[in-house]
């Protein structure tokens, strides 16, 4: 499946001396290559008690061979993987661009918070009086994005973008089938990411297609005439994926409740928002967030995900089972358990659920509070997630709001939006840019001057791996043919971004003056252009078939 | 390539050539070209009824899934199973590949769809927008 470029340079460094090159450009054998029979990682002492008979243990669950696992020295295993993390384009190796996914800085200080013993080493089945701690962290965490969304309620189980997407449908519909008819169709509109059409599906609807009006927005008086009693809800993303905010957001929102139908929100752009507005003042019933996007934990690479799903009070009761509560706990029942070894004398535990002030004269009983997960939610749609949620995300994503703060969550949000238009008014002379609209925090250009000459946006983009940039997102949204969809983020320097902008520049002259020279890239990596059709066509997915 | 002048075309790109009171289905040239290499067709089973303007399958290329809307109502009365193993024939001849069969529940709707002049002229608007 690979370009021919892959044994010519893989077959000279071998031939040459065989000296290791830079790791990017070079090729790595498999593990299973480069075994050796009898080559050990360690090496134990010798076998002091009597042995066992496995085949008497087992019977005839023994294995007649032993495993084919390959066999290598310490030092070999370390190298592979060593090498094999060379290969990885990394935000901590260079910017990228990647629209829609907003690949921002994961901040060192977030690591250092969830490496913290205690929060580190928390256990989900440690009982809510031993883990204060962690409940206090997912406690304030739900209580920041509630502010930060305007919003009432919140679930942190969904471990993703489409997970939330997910939850959130399923809460409309718990909501519509509690009023006694569930409805039947979810009106998207052509411009949505891929995940909302197939999760309308998978909640059992319909999905409806809205058609873009010619600034890429919502055609209201289309939207009117789509919405009717059968309507569950609008599925939105805003700022849409053309990077442009939906000016008309509360207008739509009158449309669709005036019919009973309910506006969820596609968080995924949010990064244009927080600090600035709030999705929950402009109308919108439900939505999900994408911390691994927004609030800077890791995306991709296994991440993982978290997608947490915030809601208004009505849809509160459908929420996923179990929810965070803090209740109250009477001065004369026992103590929880961990709280009876603290003396005075003692230091206190480094993580303490907040007491309240002693209010003894009005009411003596209130002197603790606790957090809980509550299980008795007779209206919960159910779990979504095995226990809480990805813990570790909501860790890192607290960091980084708490270190931010209000004010320089604003200027992140600003930061970006001014980012991404610096990158389009360095580029609009040279790539078409199909909407005039204002952009947010990402800027969507077309190929149709580079495609008059023969060169696709794919192509383009692997130019520009080439300048050491991963490309940007390629031929999404649809609505525009021949995308290059550019999501810089507020962590790039003016510096990055001018870097960029060259690289992008001195792309397009190459298009006019050699533009075989773009259609083959990339140029300088291990392998060249894989032949993804047949990789789709007829996928072999055994190692050497 | 030409468009036939004996076929019938939506404004979602796919075409149908009528038989008596069954109508034969495919996607355009224009779609073909516009979704790239495809490399799998999803249709729906002999014997499903099928709406006019609501979707019956989905194409997916290398680049992006797009759904299939049928050009008329009926029920499906064959599937083309050569594009199990060969989707690829659409990029080849996408008015010579059909992708599903159906017996026609109310022929009026194939008179109201686009003849070929009409959708040249409709694509060629849709290009320069």
């Amino acid at each position: 499946m690979t370009s021919d470029a892959s044994p010519s340079i893989n077959g000279a460094a071998r031939v040459t001396t065989g000296k290791v090159r830079p790791h990017q450009t070079q090729n790595e054998s498999l593990v299973f290559e480069k075994s050796s029979p009898g080559k050990r990682g360690y090496k134990l002492p010798p076998l002091d008690v009597p042995a066992i008979d496995i085949k008497a243990l087992l019977g005839s669950a023994a294995r007649e061979m032993p495993a084919a696992l390959p066999e290598l020295s310490e030092i070999e295993i370390i190298r592979h993987f060593t090498r094999l993390s060379t290969w990885n384009y990394a935000i901590d190796l260079g910017m990228y661009p990647l629209g829609s996914c907003t690949m921002k800085y994961n901040p060192r200080v977030n690591e250092f918070v969830a490496r913290i013993e205690g929060l580190a080493d928390a256990h989900p089945y440690r009982p809510d009086s031993l883990a204060q701690g962690a409940l206090e962290v997912i406690d304030l965490l739900q209580r920041c994005l509630i502010e930060i969304t305007g919003m009432d309620a919140i679930t942190l189980q969904p471990a993703a973008g489409a997970h939330g997407e997910f939850t959130g449908i399923l809460l409309v519909r718990a909501w519509h089938e509690s009023n006694g008819n569930a409805r039947r169709k979810i009106i998207i509109p052509d411009s949505a990411h891929g995940t909302n059409p197939a999760t309308a599906a998978i909640c059992g609807y319909t999905v409806e297609n809205l058609k873009s009006n010619a600034d890429g927005g919502i055609d209201l008086d289309a939207l009117e005439r789509q919405v009717d009693d059968e309507t569950a809800a609008l599925m939105l993303t805003n700022p849409s994926t053309l990077g442009v905010f939906e000016n008309q957001i509360h207008k739509i929102a009158d449309i669709l409740h005036a019919k009973g139908a309910l506006l969820y929100m596609d968080g995924a752009n949010m990064n244009a928002l927080v600090g600035k507005v709030r999705p929950g003042d402009f109308g919108v019933d439900v939505m999900h967030l994408n911390l691994h996007k927004t609030f800077s934990t890791p995306h991709g690479g296994g991440g993982p995900g978290s997608g947490p799903v915030a809601c208004k009070a009505f849809l509160e009761p459908f929420l996923p089972t179990p929810v965070l509560v803090r209740r109250e706990i009477e001065v004369n029942s026992p103590a929880p358990e961990s709280w009876e070894t603290v003396g005075d004398d003692q230091p206190a535990p480094l993580f303490r659920a907040p007491v309240a002030e002693p209010n003894s004269a009005e009411d003596p009983r209130k002197e603790h509070v606790t957090l809980c997960w509550d299980y008795d939610r007779p209206k919960s749609v159910g779990r979504v997630r095995a226990f809480y949620g990805n813990t570790g995300m909501f860790i890192r994503a607290l960091a980084y709001i708490l270190a931010n703060g209000p004010d320089g969550l604003r200027q992140t949000t600003e930061d970006a939006v001014l980012n991404a238009n610096y990158i389009r008014a360095k580029l609009e002379d040279l790539y078409e840019l199909p909407y005039k609209t204002p952009s947010m925090h990402e800027v969507v250009f077309s190929d149709k001057r580079q495609a008059a000459l023969g060169v696709k946006t794919g192509d383009i983009a692997k130019r520009l791996i080439d300048y050491g940039f991963h490309p940007y997102t390629v031929s999404f949204p649809l609505i525009v043919h021949g995308a290059l969809m550019i999501e810089p983020t507020e962590s790039e320097s003016l510096e990055e971004l001018d870097l960029f902008i060259s690289a992008m520049r001195s792309i397009a002259k190459e298009v006019e003056e050699s533009p075989d020279l773009v259609k083959s890239a990339p140029h300088s990596t291990r392998v060249s252009r894989l032949d993804e059709v047949q990789a789709a066509r007829k996928p072999i997915l055994r190692w050497r078939g | 390539m030409p468009y036939p002048a004996n076929y019938r075309y939506t404004r979602e790109h796919e075409w149908i050539e009528l038989n008596g009171s069954v109508g034969t289905v495919g996607i355009t040239d224009y779609a073909q070209n516009s979704l790239g290499d495809i490399v799998y067709v999803d249709v729906p089973k002999v014997g499903d009824t099928v709406t006019a303007n609501a979707t019956f399958g989905s194409v997916e290329s290398v680049k992006a899934v797009s759904d299939l809307y049928s050009p008329v109502s009926g029920t499906v009365t064959a599937t083309n199973e050569e594009l199990k193993t060969a989707p690829d024939k659409i990029n080849e001849n996408a008015h010579g590949t059909w992708i599903i069969k159906v017996e026609l529940s109310n022929p009026a709707e194939f008179n109201a769809l686009l003849d070929a002049a009409a959708y040249e002229s409709f694509i060629s608007e849709e290009t320069n927008s």
